[in-house]
């Protein structure tokens, strides 16, 4: 009896493992039932799990889009970040990577921070405007944690919460939703009068409902100010933790929303660009990962009245959580959902 | 480093400068455009098929034609070619759209012409 070929591919840490092409299969269809089940999503079809099979039972080293269906690719923190400056990292962005956008940063990546160094990096921001020509947008995240103790000056909800104190909590969460969206709307405000062609609200939702909120609040608040201002949410997590279980947004309770949810209050609050964050699993393979994350995008795609350009970083989007990855897995990754979801841009 | 921009870029990219994925973007930041409307508005106003976006010869060619900016190339020099800022008011007028940059730089110059001090 002859033995079925075994395909080199990935796990979700990037490691390289050997399945058959009936193992893969199984994999995505593995995948798929999970992303179904936890989000009662609907499954994908046949043809869909064949062309994700197809994907990864290649043995090829690189795989891609057809021609001519090719995605806007925009950047987070789009940085070298080790021996150029912060304008050189995005001139080599533009110039050798062919960013069709990137991404102004601070290496600490957290709004309230930047607020104290606003003018150094409007400046910057200004400067790099003169030397390049691909769109510049300034990004940070929301970071509702750097507003409780021991960082800021509100009680620590996390610790509040194990010891019952449900309201305080709920309190702490709610001031620091006001205290984070502010410091959200002074910064993007800067930079935008400096030249950004964007602001990026990077891992929305990092520390639940509250981060998410205090997001949407300000995004609103720079989209009345800014008509056409690039206004990215891009999300931390598949899911919105209920770390305050009570905040809505415009009449939506934003605990335990999933990306079409998620979408829709991005949407409505004024973003132009939607980035939908779905977890890797590192036990498992890149296949059963990244039909899980097709399968929890899709709903996304066919109501989208903006771009979603789906995170598909390290660790997000079926590309595995290694430092170091290799060009076979992300290219899989890049091509199954560019493919299936037709996305706007990664 | 290596993998993601360059992996995702030769994957499923665009193409950024080396074609037109810049232009796109604009439409997709400023306008909240998808992917196919901000192929299609780039495309007509260039004068080409969305197909031939992600094309670095033909959009080569193009871009320095409409004076959009380009990859510099090694050992060329291109010292009558505008600048960066240069050829982002070029592409405003093309695409048709205010960049903040441009018009934060021409608030800043001629102040005399304008009556300013």
């Amino acid at each position: 009896m002859r033995m079925a070929q075994k395909i080199p591919t990935r796990m979700g840490d990037g490691s390289v493992a050997f399945l058959t092409r009936a193992e893969i299969e199984a994999d995505v269809w593995a995948g798929v039932e999970a992303a179904v089940n936890r989000a009662k999503v609907p499954p994908l079809g046949e043809d869909e799990v064949g062309h994700i099979v197809d994907i990864y039972a290649s043995p090829a080293r690189f795989t891609g889009v057809d021609i001519g269906s090719e995605v806007v690719l925009s950047y987070d923190g789009s940085k070298i970040g080790t021996f150029t400056s912060r304008q050189q990292d995005l001139q080599m962005y533009e110039q050798c990577f062919a960013a069709d956008l990137v991404e102004l940063c601070h290496v600490d990546y957290s709004f309230k921070t930047v607020k104290t160094i606003v003018a150094f990096e409007a400046q910057t921001m200004r400067d790099v405007q003169l030397a390049l020509t691909v769109p510049v947008q300034y990004g940070a995240m929301p970071n509702l944690g750097l507003y409780c103790q021991p960082d800021g000056p509100l009680p620590n909800w996390a610790e509040l919460l194990p010891m019952g104190k449900f309201d305080e909590a709920r309190a702490a969460q709610e001031e620091a939703v006001e205290m984070a969206a502010a410091d959200m709307i002074h910064v993007g405000e800067a930079l935008a009068e400096a030249g950004a062609d964007g602001i990026d609200f990077d891992t929305a939702g990092a520390a639940g409902d509250a981060d998410f909120l205090a997001t949407l609040k300000a995004a609103e608040a720079l989209r009345a100010r800014y008509p056409e201002l690039g206004i990215e949410i891009g999300m931390a997590g598949e899911f919105v933790l209920g770390m305050h279980g009570g905040l809505e947004y415009d009449g939506v309770r934003l605990a335990g929303l999933w990306p079409r949810d998620q979408l829709r209050l991005a949407t409505r609050a004024g973003a132009h660009m939607f980035g939908p964050a779905i977890n890797v699993d590192t036990g498992k393979s890149a296949a059963w990962n990244v039909a899980r994350a097709i399968t929890l995008v899709k709903p996304c795609m066919e109501e989208a009245t903006i771009p979603v350009h789906m995170n598909m970083g390290m660790g997000v989007g079926g590309v595995p959580m290694a430092a170091f990855n290799p060009v076979d897995a992300v290219s899989r990754a890049s091509r199954a959902c560019v493919d299936i979801l037709h996305l706007d841009g990664l | 480093m290596f993998a993601m921009p360059v992996a995702h870029g030769c994957a499923s990219g665009l193409g950024g400068l080396r074609a037109a994925g810049d232009l796109v973007a604009r439409m997709q930041m400023a306008r909240g455009m998808r992917l196919g409307e901000a192929k299609a508005y780039v495309a007509g106003r260039l004068g080409v098929t969305p197909f031939d976006l992600s094309d670095p010869v033909l959009m080569n060619d193009l871009r320095r034609e409409f004076g959009l900016g380009h990859v510099m190339t090694f050992e060329m020099s291109y010292p009558e070619e505008p600048t960066a800022i240069e050829a982002k008011g070029n592409i405003a007028d093309l695409l048709g759209l205010e960049i903040p940059s441009v018009r934060l730089l021409e608030g800043r110059m001629h102040r005399r012409a304008r009556g300013g001090g």
